[in-house]
């Protein structure tokens, strides 16, 4: 194998680039975006998708990003592809492109293992170090963590992690714990996940103290990078430095090894970031432009990617064994058949959504061509989406081991210490993006999904990737911000609407009452039954100002039963005033289940008329 | 020409040439020569893994400082220890009082470490051997790796399977594809063969074939609920092979009860009592790995090899009017029959998708559209 070429800057001026190629290599499919810049804007023309080549019998990325590149030839008359490579620079308007940009999450992305001396601060640290580069966290260790030294050794050897973070220790405390875990480490002989013959990347961003036995112990067998410590002291989290040194390890000793990657890496000039890693970046452009506490999610085949930007603070999480094609039937697992099966509107035995779950697991690249199928397939991600915010809210907690000075009422309130920050009334945006959710056939379907699973509370824009291209301009946005946001403006961020949804549950009989000036200077006043949800339409692009008086006892952001008066901005599916209750609850009898659902698929024409015709409704 | 880029493909050969690269997962030492004829179980490499380690606090056990710990040692990094013996010492009261830590294993001294007080006990290396799965010749040997053993054979792969290698003979246990295999269909001569059924296995005939001592079954679907009785888990993700169970299940269709393809059958049943090494190893992702079933045909060496050679064209030239296709989604599953156009447009589907899709004369004589990815391809 060729050692990799360290990728350089492109050389040309960012106003000289006017055609942009856009790859991600996912776990299942490789997809191509293709950019123009069409007068004075950057604007999305064309895609193309096909499977991913990283493993047997091709092993090689390249084939299946020729074949996803073949398909934007094929759409748009536009040769782009070399005999060795992409045709660069742009010739005239139907030849080559000026700038090509890859993520790649193939072959199971960035697969790591942390380690940190106490399990609830430097080990989480380490992990939320981790899981904001991108990767996949295969465990955690810690000295507290209850496993004896030959088990974790065992673990580490049975693993075999593309890269370790070891942190520990707050800069000048302790040392022994920490070289403790390097011996257990080296005494593991972990060997690297990909290209056999190479040394295992570990990054060491742990107690300063700690750094010349650290070295002693792995710098010969391993190659170790150190960084600032990413817990100096316990009131800081200082995740930057190791994360940063993670993405150029991953270029240098991970994704050089992968197959194929060596030639890809020879394509692109900017280097190769993890698919989390560009899809972060772009909801925290979201956050970033519109001033909002967000919440994202990356539904995809083999994992769901939640990342919350809330006030200033960014985690990301990743559910490595939820996802809407091979993990589908973790998802099964997790969620249990009862889960899944009370978001189906229609008589579906338990059995027979296993054997279909279970097909769709072995042949992963289907699409539902029922919409039976597509139903099954929209409840299971209801499922995927719950849970993955569950862990997400696991991480996103205050940092442990914090000295406060306590009150009484604090001691009391120590559950709430320990619970996540989030708090849903004041979440301003949920967004969504993975093939499931950006092919999802109607609009209000996503919504439906982005709202069931995540229960947003108060008022909540919801938005949407398009056509799956969030990771592209993340990448993309490392080079060339201004092609990137303009592109994610214009053709990548589909503003879906606006839920307004009580945090509360009230009684039958009781309503939610609307008053919405609408663009035009109407005014509409709606009354929502408790347990019921409604569509006003309210296009994308338009304001209105509402006023909303919730239920006796519910809540949308100014105190129990108070009414709050907001300007907010519609989508392609309007305004949804969701009176359904938070928590929501779906009712226990069977009948009356089915019939809720079809009433809230109706109340947002989410599902073709067939579907209300089969449930015989 | 982008039609290739949807379309997953399974094998199904009569007679095909197979090649087999078997290695260590670390060097070793190869003991097979080039041309050699193995069989399914000779050993073709042999290797040494390192062997486990045990963590000793030594300094805890003597009662003395981290940084002392080297001092009072017995034996030195990389010295051997056997087990029981002592490893470090400590002497109080002029000599009157011995401490001692202990090994807990044999081994050597890997590390002894004064900032932890730990030292660390290398067990003895564990063999490794890998063996040549088929029947057949070494045509190349893989210095200090392994070596890559061929034959002509039968080749057909599965959709999903568990267990690893395991090696028999064929044994044919249902009069068709479409019937099940259930716990009467299996006696005592099915010890040490691979049992072929057909729509469905149920859990009951797999205790039974384990209780028999049957090596794999071969059948064309079985309910989740029977495979989950069978491996003690639910499966999550379709990474399997590395399973701790007495036999190797292939399933050939899918989930739920499944006829096997009359074809896969008849190519199977054709080669009822053949030697047969079958592999549940499945591992789904592009560029898939599928479970298989390899019958070594010695009888064809003699064949040209251009005739047999699998030259991949197949899935390279990807989908074409006349491509023999089997349906995977409803509302056709399982469906045979093959592509009559291959529409460039876009098409609305039922679920309201905008697709590609294809038009595809089934066996049956009906005439479907289906969206392209939900179609594979069946390599005869």
């Amino acid at each position: 194998m060729t050692p990799p070429r360290t990728p350089s800057k492109s050389k040309m001026k960012p106003e000289e680039i006017k055609v942009i190629l856009a790859t991600d290599c996912g776990s299942t499919t490789s997809k191509a975006r293709f950019f123009k810049k069409l007068g004075n804007e950057y604007r999305f023309v064309a895609s193309g998708e096909a499977p991913t080549t990283v493993e047997a019998p091709f092993e090689d990325v390249t084939l299946g990003v020729r074949n996803e590149i073949l398909e934007v030839e094929e759409l748009t008359g536009h040769k782009i592809l070399a005999p060795h490579g992409i045709m660069t620079p742009s010739k005239g308007e139907k030849e080559g492109v000026d700038l090509y940009v890859t993520t790649s999450s193939a072959g199971g992305g960035l697969q790591m293992m942390v380690a940190g001396v106490v399990k609830t601060m430097t080990a989480e640290s380490a992990e939320r170090a981790a899981l904001g580069a991108g990767a996949i966290v295969m465990d955690v260790m810690a000295v507290d963590d209850g496993r004896r030294p030959y088990q974790k050794i065992g673990r580490i050897r049975y693993l075999r992690p593309d890269m370790i973070l070891m942190a520990g220790g707050t800069d000048g405390g302790n040392v022994t714990h920490v070289v403790e875990t390097a011996e257990l480490i080296d005494a593991a002989k972990p060997r690297p996940r990909l290209g056999i013959d190479f040394e295992l990347p570990i990054v060491f961003a742990g107690n300063k103290e700690a750094r010349v036995p650290i070295e002693k112990i792995l710098d010969k067998a391993y190659a170790l990078k150190i960084v600032d410590n990413l817990r100096p002291v316990l009131e800081f989290e200082n995740t930057g430095p190791a994360r940063n040194v993670i993405h150029e390890l991953f270029m240098e000793h991970v994704m050089s090894h992968a197959p194929g990657y060596d030639k890809l890496m020879k394509w692109t000039p900017i280097p190769i970031m993890p698919t989390p890693a560009g899809e972060g970046r772009m909801f925290q452009a979201i956050a970033k432009t519109y001033s909002a506490n967000v919440i994202g999610v990356g539904l995809g085949g083999a994992t769901t990617n939640v990342y919350s930007m809330y006030e200033d603070k960014f985690v990301r999480t990743v559910s490595a064994n939820l996802g809407m094609s091979y993990s589908i039937c973790n998802v099964l697992k997790e969620a249990g058949t009862k889960n899944i099966v009370r978001w189906v509107p229609f008589e579906c035995l338990e059995e027979d959504l296993r054997n279909r779950l279970y097909n769709k697991m072995i042949r992963p690249t289907t699409i539902p061509q029922t919409v039976e199928d597509l139903v099954v397939e929209h409840a299971v991600a209801r499922e995927a989406l719950r849970l993955g915010f569950e862990h997400h809210k696991l991480l996103a907690r205050p940092l442990r081991g914090v000295q406060r000075r306590r009150t009484i009422a604090d001691i009391f309130e120590q559950e709430a210490f320990e619970e996540t920050y989030i708090d849903m009334l004041y979440i301003d945006w949920v967004a969504g993006t993975g093939g499931l959710l950006s092919h999802a056939p109607r609009r209000a379907q996503s919504a439906l999904m982005l709202i069931d699973g995540f229960q947003p509370e108060g008022v909540t824009s919801l938005a949407q990737d398009s056509v799956f291209m969030m990771p592209h301009l993340g990448v993309l946005s490392t080079v060339h911000p201004k092609a990137s946001m303009e592109i994610f403006e214009k053709d990548c961020l589909v503003r879906i609407g606006v839920c307004i949804a009580p945090r509360g549950v009230g009684k039958e009989g009781e309503v939610m009452e609307v008053a919405i000036r609408m663009p035009d200077n109407s005014c509409l006043e709606e009354q929502v039954s408790f347990g019921s949800i409604k569509k006003i339409p309210l296009k994308e692009g338009e304001k209105a100002e509402v006023e909303i008086l919730p239920f006796r006892g519910g809540d949308v952001g100014q105190g129990s039963g108070k009414a709050r008066k907001v300007v907010i901005e519609g989508g392609v599916v309007g305004i949804i005033l969701d009176a359904r209750g938070r928590p929501l609850v779906l009712p226990d009898e069977d009948n009356e289940r089915k019939q809720k659902l079809i009433e809230w698929f109706k109340a947002l024409d989410a599902y073709p008329e067939r579907l209300y015709e089969m449930c015989g409704r | 020409m982008s039609s290739q880029a949807y379309t997953p493909g399974l094998k199904r050969k009569a007679a095909t040439i197979v090649r087999k690269t078997r290695m260590l997962p670390i060097q070793g030492d190869v003991l097979v020569k080039k041309g050699d004829v193995v069989e399914a179980d000779t050993i073709v490499a042999r290797t040494f893994i390192l062997g486990d380690v045990q963590v000793v606090n030594v300094a805890g056990l003597l009662g003395i400082d981290l940084w002392e710990t080297s001092q009072y040692m017995l034996r030195k990094e990389g010295e051997e220890v056997e087990k029981e013996e002592p490893m470090a010492m400590i002497k109080s009261f002029f000599g009157l009082f011995k401490r001692y830590a202990f090994a807990p294993v044999s081994g050597t001294v890997e590390r002894i470490s004064d900032i932890t007080g730990q030292v660390i006990i290398r067990e003895s290396r564990v063999p490794l051997e890998v063996d040549a799965y088929i029947q057949g010749k070494a045509v190349e040997t893989l210095p200090n790796e392994g070596a890559i053993i061929e034959t002509p054979a039968a080749f057909i792969q599965g959709i999903f399977g568990v267990g690893g290698e395991k090696k028999g003979r064929l044994m044919i246990r249902t009069g068709s594809p479409s019937e099940a295999l259930t716990a009467r269909e299996i006696e005592s001569e099915c010890n040490g063969r691979i049992l072929v059924g057909g729509a469905l296995v149920t859990n009951d005939a797999i205790q039974k074939a384990i209780k028999v001592g049957a090596k794999g079954i071969v059948v064309g679907g079985i309910d989740d609920d029977d495979l989950t009785s069978f491996l003690g888990y639910k499966i999550g993700v379709a990474i399997t092979g590395q399973e701790d169970i007495p036999l190797t299940l292939i399933i050939t269709e899918g989930f739920g009860e499944m006829a096997m393809s009359e074809k896969t059958f008849s190519l199977l049943k054709e080669f009822d009592g053949r030697h047969a090494s079958i592999n549940g190893a499945t591992q789904i992702r592009a560029g898939v790995m599928r479970p298989e079933i390899v019958i070594p045909r010695p009888e064809l060496a003699k064949k040209k090899r251009g005739d047999l050679e699998d030259k991949g064209e197949f899935l390279e030239k990807g989908l074409l009017p006349g491509t023999p296709i089997r349906i995977i989604r409803e509302p056709y599953f399982g469906a045979l029959g093959v592509v009559s156009k291959l529409p460039v447009p876009l098409k609305t589907v039922e679920s309201e998708s905008d697709v590609r899709v294809l038009e595809a004369e089934l066996d049956d004589g009906r005439r479907v559209i289906v969206p392209r990815a939900n179609v594979e391809m069946i390599e005869e």
